[in-house]
């Protein structure tokens, strides 16, 4: 029944009727027009996803979003010199810095020579058109929230890798919304990945507390043959802050992709990951860990889709629930009749710390070649208490131990990540996020 | 092994083709016009001399249905159904209202002893006493025979077609039918409400064991019907009950429907056991003809500590639409679903179970073994949810899938909903095709690549065909083994 379209609600009503005037004000050349006009008419067909959607079932963006907020504007001189209060969650580590302030890039404040690297302004390469070739065939198009973006994207960056480049520092891009008024920010970041190159890629999300701003930010990743990528995103946005996000991948042969996703902070995310393989014997590591608390909702959704053979993919995600929090994990793995030998596993697991806690998991399967492992498990539950008992036996007051146990499951995804720093980064904030609560 | 390799030997003996129970008995039959409309309604209802709130409660069915829409998100595919093209209602004719089994039609006797299941010897020979299967059989719209009915009066136990449950126990029939699955549930099962002919009704008073299994065999028998039964049983506190159904129908060309609703209502420290062989026609290699499946089978845990387990064995029909689910109200209850769902040629099967937590400490365990030949598409659909108050609640569930070829698909869509705390729920599904090793391993000591196959499937439906009461664990094997066959090399 989910060609039930309900009356359009104030918010959607005021988007479509913002469009023709923001569209006006948008970077982009002929090319670039058809494409925001035509992901935008598949707004307008649609609407905002509400839970009739089967893929925004635990995710009513129809019901969060209440207001279309004005778009955001490019940072002036002021919004620029108030960066200094805004701490960087990675200040110490050692990377190549790329910065992007309510969806625009500043060149001023982002590094502009690194072998191997070339580093464009997407507002300005959406009017031009030059190296946007792959914008948009990238992630999965029928989706409401990347068409959304598609229509009112503002700016960003284009980083493209050279063939063989192994950078010798993280690629660190820091997005910033800023202000007290809420706007919408819709960033786009667009990565090609050149044949063998090696290369770490951190992305932060953070804007201030207490607004209750929107951002929309999608990511394209093409990586080619033979190269290794690690991708870590820590979503530090404002408390009041909805945050979606789409992680679209193209994966060329024998690439190795690691992803992992972090969220905290905003009241309402959404991270999406769509993941195409286009060439054989990719092995493709996603996961998530969310720390929730009060009534914050956050949504891991995947749609893995192995169209190649010999494909390997690892999906773990983990959610620490408290308060009145949700947590929602779906996952789909999808193999192709031609990808014989994929070897899919998808594991979501959740602590429920909380009555009040709700977890919804839907781990997904749908599978067309017979010559496959594939497998998935969900868990969700309270805290062990053999396991709570046996620590505090040894002398741990509970909330330590139980401090103890919930680093312990969280850290499970963390370890994926190679690089030091920003592990000890990620497992400071779930330990700032578990003294938090015991505390309270 | 022998009843593998007794398998083994039946399937060689067949014919991709041949479907074993595609035998048409001629019978003169009363059939209502084709078409749906609230005349229908009233004729099916006159026919069975039912009380009026009956006919008020079907009419106010088919006006609701008619506002309704087909669902399709499951992931089935067939061409629009002409709800207007079937006939509501057909019933064998000289058996206007059989007093003893001596006067059912000698025909229909044996359609059922060619099915297997010889409702007169059973009468006669009544052999051992533990062994003994009491049954109600439904042949296209009406129940035809129900045998052991003495028996279970001494007893204490109601076991009728419910169209005679509606005569001589009105007030049981009135006070629980509808109450697990509502008029305005889903398309299919208000349709059933409507049109429903026939179906059985069990009723065990408090504190009885059922003496014996109790058994329906559905048969679809006319050209261009459908069948819609009803099926209601209700176990007062502290009974059991075991309650067997088989399902099969002649071969035909064209597409027959078969829409069916299935209440259970357990009380207080109640047991009911449902095992359900399905095998209706499949239709043809090419997918030409064969059943559309679409079943609403649900179980409400009423009563404290009472239990409800369903266990499915799915070889037959075109397309399987089919959720056999438990509402766990009562503290302590228990919920549990055993099923194997095969699919070969064109099949398609959406199946699953829903195990709805409402009351604390209540218990479920779901186990779905899927295996999926031919070209045909298999997936488990399944809900487990806990809700607020559901403290202590416990899930386990294993869905595995054996894909055999590669034209054919298995698909797995669980959902998990916990909103509580203190609910433990534990999910696992995995999905692979026979292991070369093991088939390698059984070859080497001389089985052929078709007896492995049969053996490791068995082996790996296992956990559910111990489910099972022993006679149909039996027919279940062979049946799985007749399904896949030419699914190998």
């Amino acid at each position: 029944m989910s060609d039930v379209t309900p009356m359009r609600t104030p918010a959607e009503s005021a988007l479509i009727a913002a469009f023709p005037a923001a569209r006006k004000n948008l970077p982009g050349n002929s090319t670039v027009i058809a494409m925001r006009e035509s992901a935008f008419n598949r707004f307008e067909a649609k609407g905002l996803p509400h839970r009739r959607v089967e893929e925004y079932k635990y995710t009513d963006l129809r019901a969060a979003v209440r207001e279309a907020l004005p778009l955001a504007a490019a940072p002036d001189a002021k919004t620029l010199a108030s960066l200094a209060g805004v701490t960087d969650p990675f200040a110490a580590l050692d990377a190549d810095r790329i910065l992007i302030v309510d969806g625009h890039f500043v060149a001023s404040q982002s590094a502009s020579v690194i072998a191997g690297v070339t580093i464009h302004d997407l507002g300005e390469a959406l009017s031009s058109g030059q190296g946007i070739e792959a914008l948009g065939t990238i992630a999965k198009a029928d989706d409401a929230a990347l068409a959304l973006n598609a229509a009112f994207m503002q700016g960003g960056v284009v980083i493209a890798i050279a063939k063989n480049a192994k950078p010798a520092k993280p690629l660190y891009v820091r997005c910033v919304v800023t202000g007290t008024a809420p706007h919408a920010v819709y960033p786009r970041v667009l990565i090609s990945i050149g044949e063998g190159a090696d290369v770490t890629l951190i992305e932060t999300q953070q804007g201030p507390d207490g607004v209750a701003y929107q951002v929309n930010g999608v990511v394209e990743i093409k990586a080619g043959a033979h190269s290794k990528v690690q991708h870590v995103r820590l979503n530090a946005q404002g408390n009041a802050a909805i945050d979606m996000s789409t992680l679209g991948t193209d994966l060329g042969e024998h690439v190795e992709f690691k992803s992992l996703n972090f969220v905290t902070r905003p009241a309402l995310s959404r991270h999406q990951v769509f993941a195409r393989f286009s060439g054989e014997h990719i092995k493709f590591d996603v996961s998530g860990a969310a720390l929730l608390k009060d009534k914050q909702h956050a949504d891991s959704t995947l749609y893995v889709d192995h169209a190649m053979p010999h494909g390997e993919s690892r999906e773990l995600f983990k959610h620490v629930l408290d308060g009145e929090s949700t947590g929602v994990f779906q996952g789909k793995i999808v193999v192709q009749p031609i990808a014989q030998k994929t070897d899919g596993r998808m594991m979501s697991q959740a602590i429920l710390l909380s009555d009040n806690a709700t977890m919804n998991n839907k781990p997904e399967l749908e599978i067309f070649a017979d010559d496959v492992a594939c497998g998935h498990g969900a868990t969700c539950g309270a805290l062990d208490e053999d396991l709570l008992f046996y620590l505090r036996a040894r002398g741990l007051p509970k909330p330590e131990a139980e401090a103890l146990m919930l680093a312990a499951f969280v850290g499970e995804a963390l370890e994926k990540i190679e690089n030091d720093t920003v592990r000890d980064v990620l497992e400071a904030e779930t330990q700032n996020w578990l003294l938090a609560r015991a505390v309270k | 092994m022998p009843a593998v390799k007794e398998t083994v030997d039946q399937v060689k003996a067949i014919d991709v083709d041949q479907y074993k129970y595609g035998f048409e008995t001629e019978v003169e039959v009363d059939k209502a016009p084709k078409g749906l409309n609230e005349d229908i309604v009233r004729l099916i209802s006159a026919k069975k001399n039912e009380p009026a709130w009956m006919l008020e409660w079907r009419l106010d069915a088919f006006r609701r249905w008619l506002t309704m829409r087909e669902p399709t998100w499951a992931r089935v595919d067939y061409p629009e159904i002409d709800f207007q093209d079937i006939h509501y209602y057909a019933a064998p004719k000289k058996n206007a209202a059989p007093k003893t089994i001596d006067d059912v039609d000698p025909a229909i006797l044996d359609t059922y002893k060619k099915l297997g299941i010889p409702l007169r010897e059973q009468e006669i020979l009544a052999g051992v006493q533990q062994s003994k299967v009491a049954v109600d059989a439904v042949f296209d719209s009406v129940s035809v025979a129900t045998t052991f009915k003495e028996e279970l009066k001494k007893a204490g136990v109601i076991f009728c077609s419910i169209s005679e449950a509606m005569r001589e126990h009105p007030e049981l029939v009135q006070k629980y039918i509808g109450t697990v699955v509502p008029v305005t549930d889903n398309y299919y099962a208000t349709l059933n409400s409507a049109v429903f002919t026939d179906g059985s009704f069990v009723y065990v008073p408090k504190g009885v064991r059922c003496p014996m299994e109790l058994s329906t065999y559905f048969r679809i028998n006319e050209k261009n019907t459908g069948q819609f039964e009803r099926t209601l049983i209700i176990v007062e506190e502290g009974g059991y009950v075991s309650y067997l159904e088989g399902c099969t129908a002649p071969q035909r060309d064209e597409n027959q429907l078969h829409a069916a609703v299935v209440e259970l209502i357990a009380l207080d420290d109640a047991e009911i056991k449902d095992s359900t062989v399905q095998n209706w026609y499949p239709g043809d290699k090419d997918g030409k003809g064969g059943i559309y499946n679409f079943v609403t089978k649900r179980g409400d845990c009423r009563g404290k500590n009472s239990k409800i387990s369903w266990t499915q064995v799915e070889t037959g029909s075109a397309i399987t639409w089919k959720y056999p689910s438990c509402i766990l109200r009562g503290e302590g209850s228990r919920g549990e679903f055993y099923s194997i769902a095969v699919s070969n040629g064109r099949q398609q099967v959406d199946s699953g179970t829903k195990m709805i937590h409402l009351g604390k400490n209540t218990t479920s365990r779901i186990i779905s073994k899927g295996i999926s030949a031919g070209h045909s598409q298999n997936t488990y659909r399944g809900l487990v949810s806990a809700h607020r108050r559901a403290t202590g609640a416990r899930n386990f569930t294993n869905c595995d899938s054996l894909l055999i070829g590669n034209k054919c698909g298995a698909h797995t869509v669980p959902y998990i909903e916990s909103k509580n705390g203190s609910a433990i729920f534990e999910h696992e599904a995995t999905t692979s095709k026979i292991s070369e090793e093991q088939l390698f391993y059984c070859m080497q000591r001389g089985l052929s690549e078709e007896e492995a196959t049969a053996l490791i499937v068995n082996g790996f439906v296992k956990d559910v065909l111990q489910q099972l009461p022993m006679e149909f664990a039996v027919e279940a094997q062979k049946l799985i083994s007749i399904s896949l066959e030419g699914s190998v090399g």
